[in-house]
């Protein structure tokens, strides 16, 4: 019973999830009721979940479920209140969508599932179950990818799923070199073996290390392995473009600070790792950016740029391999990026959503004069924007200081000032579509609003992140204890 | 109380907000309430300061961010010496008269006077915060107030002279930025206090002469001086009246502030070797902001330039590092914010009578509006430097705290003051005494007390400092003292 309590927050989901779908063909519900029937679960689904996250906080259910395989622990608990967060979101910014599908029950399932899939992620510590749940993610995804079924979508979804099986088949190399070495999936036993290893194992734990950051690169999205990001981000459905750049960006990156931090974290390879991180920051980071200058569609623009964020991430990992306080700073920065990033970058996609959908168009070009139109979606989008380019006193400078401050304390200053430099140059392409927005005449002075989901998701994410620019003292407290757990 | 002060604005802004659409004629009172309210909180300060004590006073100060993995402490801290004091009290003051000149804007009266309240919560935060961050936040929150302000309620090319602003004071933060984030990571404090008492670090990552140059970068862009002053003619030309106040006034001594403040007293070393720079750069400004008085056309222009060669005074007196110096570019900063604000406070009047700001055009006005030209005299011999006004005390006090530091630059002053001074008042010579021009018959004079109360007001300030500058020159004394210590 205590293993199934402490999996109770998935469960609630997947029952949920499972309701949905069957209820859709069983049950014989017609017009509104059956429309919003599929949304209704599912969101309650997500309450429960989040709720069953709370109480096992309140009674102190952390520990270990199912013989080892499951984890509950303040890390897990945070990303299972954030994935809950973002999948309530993303089903509010998709009801307009679903108003025009068909497969409005199996779109919420998929959702359900994907999200289970990645409080796995964060909350599982054995290779195979980690592997378990990886799939359930990306199975689901490569599902919703696909969810328009045009050229477009399905191209997305086909780069997407050959690049995924090609992902999938480096992070399995990287594992059964990892249980090869050390005889055990547990990452606890692995960080045993590594702590004790002697230097002939190196090179094995070395590749080990490189095919798991390529496959898992795959999942952060960070160059090299960020080929899909640009087409697939265009080509989706923009909810699920939003969920993509949020939530599978944030399980990887969780995923990633497990298996780095507890099982290589101390002894032979850490400075390698870290050093490796290191490099692919600077390079996401640079790549991203420039190449999200060049770009006219703005969903594309926030691909690239999603790829130089997922770098700014980095910084703090590669800050985690000195000694062991920045271990916890490193990771807790990151842990915490990731919380503001997700207010933050949901916002700006909301935003999209409503204005793509009233202007016909995912073109930059086609921002002028949005300020006018609808001054209270360009003001959301604006508020956005300047979070991800950093500046105070929004979520995203918290998240970029005390990236850059974990990578100052590491000796990491060279990293730290390319990341600033790439702040400036992203303010670039941000603010350019804010001037647009403001500046330049409107195709025309039809006045639009935002439906009432998309409002309200957006009042949502918007306050969220003017709130934690102000106080950003609770989910710093928050990303500390989760990062606690790591070390 | 003083942190009561500083977000009593914000919270009238609010109030503002909720205003049924109806009521929006209420934003007004709304904003003339709590800015009257906030300039009684500052006043008493004032008073209450203990001046035999100095120091920071009134101080507010609760964790904000704290980490367990890290030595790093971020604080709300507020308070206010005799350096920031008077500077607040001056916030406050030309923030009542910023809405009470406002009282006829019918265009959004909701949002505009929303606007107005942030921007004081801003600038009264730049003024009072002890924490380097929170200095920041403060200083880049004053952004989007001024962008809309300009943008929404200003004239002529108001969209391109806001973003104009708004890029170049961006640009530098950005600088200032990486600046600070190196100092306060290196020393592992942001707290200005604690900053100031180490002194200049010498194990950042980059030497200190370059934090101290992407740190000064941003305030001297704000103060500002030539070459990236191109924006203060454009924002003020195009920015309402009120914003042109509160813009001369109050944000061009927050570049000022800031030299004093965190340049000079956290790395007062570098600071010594790089004073003669700063003098030239002053000197240049000086001259060349007065040269650039005597081709303007319109009205603001004039003024606007006039100001980018009264704030070369402050870093000229900066320049000087030594307490009569400082006190003389503190002065400065006041006495300026006073002056200029009632010229534009006045400019205005004209405009909104007359709906042309051109110089050549205007002319004989006096007869047509008697007490705005008087209080103009007033203004523009105060702006001259006229002895019993408040002008005249501190550039006095700036060239003799320089004249033994730099001399050829303090000389390059004086000619410079000669010019743009006399250039304003040979301009309201022509516009309010010159051959009366039948356009202008129907012009009336100010005669509502929300114009004629703010004048007064002013006019009393810029008398009583004239006279008695005291008052403000020992808080200021009190305040720069230890700056110049630690720059001794």
């Amino acid at each position: 019973m205590e293993d199934i309590n402490r999996f109770g927050p998935e469960l609630a989901l997947l029952i949920a999830a499972g309701l949905i779908v069957v209820g859709d063909v069983t049950l014989p519900m017609r017009g509104d009721a059956r429309r919003a029937a599929p949304v209704t679960l599912g969101l309650a689904g997500l309450a429960v979940s989040a709720l069953w996250s709370l109480l096992l906080i309140v009674a102190d259910e952390r520990g270990n479920a199912f013989e080892g395989l499951m984890v509950v622990d303040d890390f897990s608990l945070f990303f299972n209140f954030l994935f809950a967060g973002i999948a309530a979101v993303i089903i509010f910014a998709s009801v307009d969508l679903l108003e025009k599908s068909r497969f409005r029950a199996e779109y919420v399932a998929l959702v359900l599932t994907s999200t289970v899939g990645m409080m796995l992620m964060a909350g599982t510590v054995d290779l195979i179950a980690i592997f378990a749940a990886l799939e359930l993610q990306a199975i689901s995804f490569y599902v919703l990818v696909a969810f328009y079924k045009d050229g477009r979508s399905s191209e997305a979804a086909l780069k997407y799923l050959l690049l995924g099986a090609v992902s999938t088949a480096l992070t399995l190399y990287g594992m059964a070199y990892l249980f090869g070495l050390s005889g055990s999936t547990n990452l606890n036993d692995i960080a045993a073996f590594v702590a004790g290893a002697d230097s002939g194992t190196r090179p094995a734990l070395v590749l080990a290390a490189v095919f798991l950051a390529a496959g898992l690169g795959f999942k952060m999205a960070v160059v090299p392995f960020q080929m899909w990001v640009p087409d697939v981000y265009q080509g989706a459905p923009t909810p699920v473009t939003a969920y993509l750049s949020v939530a599978s960006k944030a399980a990887g990156f969780a995923v990633v600070m497990r298996v780095f931090v507890v099982a290589l974290g101390h002894g032979l390879i850490s400075s390698d790792w870290s050093n490796m991180f290191a490099a692919i920051a600077a390079i996401s980071m640079t790549l991203g950016n420039v190449a999200a200058l060049a770009q006219s569609d703005i969903k594309r623009m926030l691909g690239y740029s999603s790829i130089a964020q997922a770098g700014t991430f980095l910084i703090g990992l590669a800050a985690v391999a000195a000694n062991d306080p920045q271990l916890l700073l490193g990771t807790s920065s990151v842990v915490f990026f990731l919380g503001t990033y997700a207010f933050t970058n949901l916002g700006a996609f909301i935003a999209i959503i409503a204005i793509s959908n009233k202007i016909g168009s995912d073109q930059i070009a086609d921002y002028a004069g949005v300020a006018r139109r609808s001054p209270w979606l360009a003001a959301g989008l604006t508020a956005c924007l300047l979070s991800l380019t950093g500046i105070p006193p929004l979520a995203g400078f918290w998240g970029k200081f005390w990236v850059f401050n974990a990578a100052v304390r590491a000796d990491l200053v060279w990293l730290a000032l390319i990341g600033v430099l790439n702040s400036v140059i992203s303010a670039y392409y941000y603010v350019g579509v804010v001037l647009r927005m403001y500046t330049q005449e409107p195709a025309s002075e039809e006045a639009f609003q935002p439906s009432p989901y998309l409002g309200l998701a957006m009042t949502v994410a918007v306050v969220g992140l003017v709130a934690v620019g102000l106080y950003p003292a609770p989910l710093l407290d928050a990303s500390e204890s989760a990062a606690a757990v790591l070390g | 109380m003083l942190t009561l002060a500083i977000f009593l604005p914000i919270a009238g802004a609010l109030a503002i907000i909720l205003l049924p659409k109806e009521e929006e004629h209420r934003a007004k009172v709304i904003a003339a309430a709590v800015s009257a309210v906030v300039l009684a909180l500052v006043a008493f300060m004032f008073l209450d300061y203990d001046r035999d004590k100095a120091g920071y006073q009134f101080i507010n100060s609760t964790t904000w961010l704290d980490s367990d993995f890290s030595t790093l402490r971020l604080k709300y801290a507020v308070g206010l010496d005799g350096l920031s004091l008077p500077l607040a009290l001056l916030t406050a003051f030309l923030g009542l008269i910023s809405v009470l000149i406002s009282w006829r804007i019918e265009l959004r009266p909701k949002e505009y006077f929303g606007w107005l309240l942030v921007l004081q919560t801003s600038l009264l935060g730049v003024f009072s915060a002890l924490d380097f961050v929170l200095f920041f936040v403060f200083w880049e929150i004053e952004l989007v107030p001024m962008y809309f302000l300009i943008s929404v309620w200003g004239s002529g090319n108001r969209v391109y002279s806001a973003w104009k602003y708004v890029l170049y004071t961006f640009f530098g933060s950005a600088l200032m930025l990486v600046g600070i984030l190196t100092l306060g990571f290196t020393a592992d404090t942001f707290d200005i206090r604690e900053l100031a008492r180490i002194g200049d670090i010498h194990d950042a990552i980059i030497p200190t002469w370059a934090i101290f140059t992407l740190i000064i970068a941003a305030f001297l862009i704000k103060l500002p001086i030539v070459p990236f002053h191109t924006w203060l003619p454009d924002a003020h030309t195009d920015a309402p009246t009120a914003v042109s106040v509160i813009l001369a006034g109050v944000l061009l001594k927050m570049g000022g502030y800031g030299i004093l403040r965190m340049s000079l007293s956290i790395m007062p070393d570098v600071a010594r070797d790089a004073s003669i720079w700063l003098a030239i750069i002053a000197a240049v400004s000086i001259l060349y902001g007065a040269l650039m008085t005597l081709i303007q056309q319109d009205l603001k222009r004039l003024i606007a330039y006039s100001s980018v060669s009264h704030m070369g005074y402050v870093l000229l007196g900066a320049s000087a590092i030594g307490t009569v110096g400082l006190t003389g570019a503190s002065m400065q900063m006041l006495t300026h914010g006073l002056i200029t604000g009632m010229l534009f406070v006045l400019v205005g009047m004209v405009y909104d009578r007359a709906h042309t700001r051109n110089i050549a055009d205007l002319s004989g006005l006096a007869p047509r509006m008697p007490f705005i030209a008087v209080m103009m005299v007033v203004a523009g011999l105060a702006s001259l430097g006229l002895p019993a006004l408040a002008g005249f005390v501190s550039e006095l006090t700036v060239f003799l705290g320089t004249f033994e530091k730099h001399e050829v630059m303090t000389i390059a002053g004086v000619i410079g003051i000669v010019f743009a001074a006399g250039y304003i008042l040979w301009t309201i010579q022509r516009v309010f005494w010159g051959a009366p021009d039948p356009r202008w018959e129907s012009l009336a004079d100010a005669t509502a007390w929300w114009e004629r109360g703010p004048l007064l007001a002013m006019t009393a300030a810029i008398v009583a400092i004239g006279v008695y500058p005291a008052v403000m020159m020992d808080l200021f004394e009190s305040g720069v003292t230890p700056i110049a210590q630690r720059l001794g």
